[in-house]
């Protein structure tokens, strides 16, 4: 039992050393060399996790000995996270106005850039029972719409478009994110809703997204930045560049963002 | 002799228990834990104070969404308080009562509502009362009613949220009641409804105001079904608790506001709840 304990514990000191190590490597900046290596914390708005999961194995294929992980969350949430001073070494959001939150703070290293761009689309039941075909469709009064809340970045979005539009609509309710609007789609208890193009194609199974002219104007920007404090700076400006790259963009693109 | 002259000729109510005689100084082995529990649970509240912007305070209280919202919460909480206890009362007396088989079983299944994440429980009361769901498609194409997006969908999820802790407060009540006196009216010749309403739930009541009273409040508090169930729409279904909720996305100051009106109402009522129902003897 002691001896078990030992080894269990010995164990547990490798551990905490190799893992040392790797803190120590990374907080040592190399500039020159190309590759980076050790743990990067990369905080991202929960529209992000599928593209963004999949752009972290690319970057950790190309940067053997370097590991990603993710916080998904909503971007006012993930704001407020690092002006508490959360351990995040890039924070991509899903507006600009929780960004300018966190530079405001002087939370920001260097200017965030626009990495994508989403846009708003109608969400219908799959087949589109109703034939909405466009915003105009939504504003009857047995088409039951969801839309998002103004104060997180799809409601702000559609009700841009919705003004855009000349569509004066009440929906039957606010959702708190869009993913909570989807899912009342999914479930049947809307006949529409306003979503990003990103999350209704992920939902390709249940929901048809159906374009529309005016979403044109009403494109949510998405910023991405370094944090100030991070505890892995070069890795954080390489994962930065490896969004920005092209192979970055296309896995963004394929999942329905658009290139800034 | 009336089963109501079997109340009414039932001895003196015990006497209160004797007041706690001092035998020395508190253990400080207790007195510490208890004020770090006390703190845990009164810092957060004064961390809300902290944050109040006491300045613009008046003029955030009298915007008119505030007003609407905590009606609505106020008037949700009630009547769902109230559908708890003509479901709840003869519910927790079953299972207090009547010894049936799977009585267990069913206790349980009273208070899963209570271990449930309440966005699950929302989820879950879609499925069901939901345009699609078994029991809401079938309203929905018989009498043309909706139950989600609307103030009955909140009471609904209200109620679903909060029915556990009135049903587990009277039946606790009903357990600890004398059941003598229920046997002396039965001797007597009351059937058991008359029993149920002439013995039992005059003998049960501060139980079941104490169950009221826990049940209101955390209907009062209900975010997570309400929001997936009812939806958020001011004035309809959007209760304090999702206000809050949505005014901490862009403005932190005015969800503190809100949840000091909705902290400062719920004191209140449960305060003068308290003293007119539960502490009188």
């Amino acid at each position: 039992m002691t001896a078990r304990l030992s080894v269990l514990f010995s164990v547990m000191t490798i551990v905490a050393l190799v893992g040392c190590g790797g803190g120590q490597q990374s907080s040592d900046p190399r500039p020159g060399a190309g590759a980076v290596a050790g743990d990067v914390t990369v905080f991202a708005a929960a529209s992000l996790t599928e593209s963004f999961t999949r752009i972290g194995e690319d970057f950790e294929a190309a940067n053997p000995g370097l590991r990603v992980s993710f916080s998904f969350a909503g971007s006012s949430a993930l704001a407020t996270q690092i002006n508490q001073g959360a351990p995040a070494d890039v924070f991509a959001s899903a507006s600009p106005a929780n960004m300018t939150t966190v530079i405001d703070a002087g939370n920001g290293d260097g200017n965030p850039s626009v990495f994508i761009r989403n846009q708003l689309v109608i969400a219908v039941p799959d087949g589109n029972p109703d034939g909405v075909n466009g915003l105009a469709d939504l504003n009857q009064p047995d088409v039951k719409v969801a839309l998002c809340a103004e104060q997180v970045p799809c409601g702000a979005a559609a009700r841009k478009a919705l003004d855009a539009a000349g569509v004066a609509l009440t929906p039957v309710t606010l959702e708190r994110d869009v993913k909570a609007a989807l899912s009342k789609v999914r479930l049947g208890e809307v006949d529409a809703a306003l979503v990003y193009r990103t999350d209704a194609r992920a939902a390709d199974d249940d929901v048809d997204g159906i374009e529309f002219p005016e979403s044109a104007g009403a494109t949510n920007d998405y910023p991405i930045v370094v944090v100030k404090n991070a505890p892995n700076r070069p890795a954080a400006r390489a994962f930065v560049d490896h969004v920005r790259s092209s192979p970055g963009q296309s896995v963004l693109t394929a999942a329905g963002f658009q290139a800034p | 002799m009336s089963p109501r002259d079997a109340v009414a000729a039932r001895p003196d109510r015990p006497a209160p228990p004797p007041r706690p005689r001092r035998t020395g100084p508190v253990p400080v082995a207790l007195l510490l834990p208890a004020t770090l529990g006390l703190l845990f649970l009164v810092l957060p509240l004064a961390g809300l104070l902290i944050r109040t912007p006491w300045s613009t305070l008046p003029q955030r209280l009298t915007e008119p969404g505030v007003l609407t919202a905590l009606r609505l919460s106020v008037q949700a909480a009630t009547l769902a308080t109230l559908l708890c206890l003509v479901l709840g009362v003869p519910l927790a007396w079953l299972l207090a009562r009547v010894d049936f088989p799977g009585r267990r079983l069913v206790r349980a299944l009273v208070t899963v509502p209570l271990v449930l994440p309440p966005v699950v429980g929302g989820v879950a009361l879609l499925l069901v009362f939901g345009r699609r769901g078994i029991v809401g498609g079938w309203l929905d194409s018989t009498f043309g009613l909706t139950l989600p997006f609307t103030t009955t969908g909140v009471v609904l999820a209200e109620a679903f949220v909060a029915m556990p802790f009135l049903v587990i407060a009277v039946e606790g009540a009903l357990r600890g009641a004398d059941v003598r006196y229920e046997e002396a009216a039965a001797t007597l010749g009351a059937g058991r409804w008359t029993t149920f309403t002439h013995v039992t739930l005059p003998l049960v009541a501060p139980g079941i105001a104490a169950g009221a009273v826990l049940c209101w409040a955390r209907a009062l508090g209900e975010f997570g079904a309400t929001i997936t169930f009812a939806g958020n729409f001011p004035g309809r279904t959007q209760t304090m608790p999702l206000a809050v909720y949505l005014a901490l996305e862009t403005d932190l100051e005015a969800a503190i506001v809100l949840s000091l009106v909705l902290l400062t109402v719920s004191v209140v009522i449960l305060v003068s709840l308290r003293d007119r129902w539960l502490s009188s003897p």
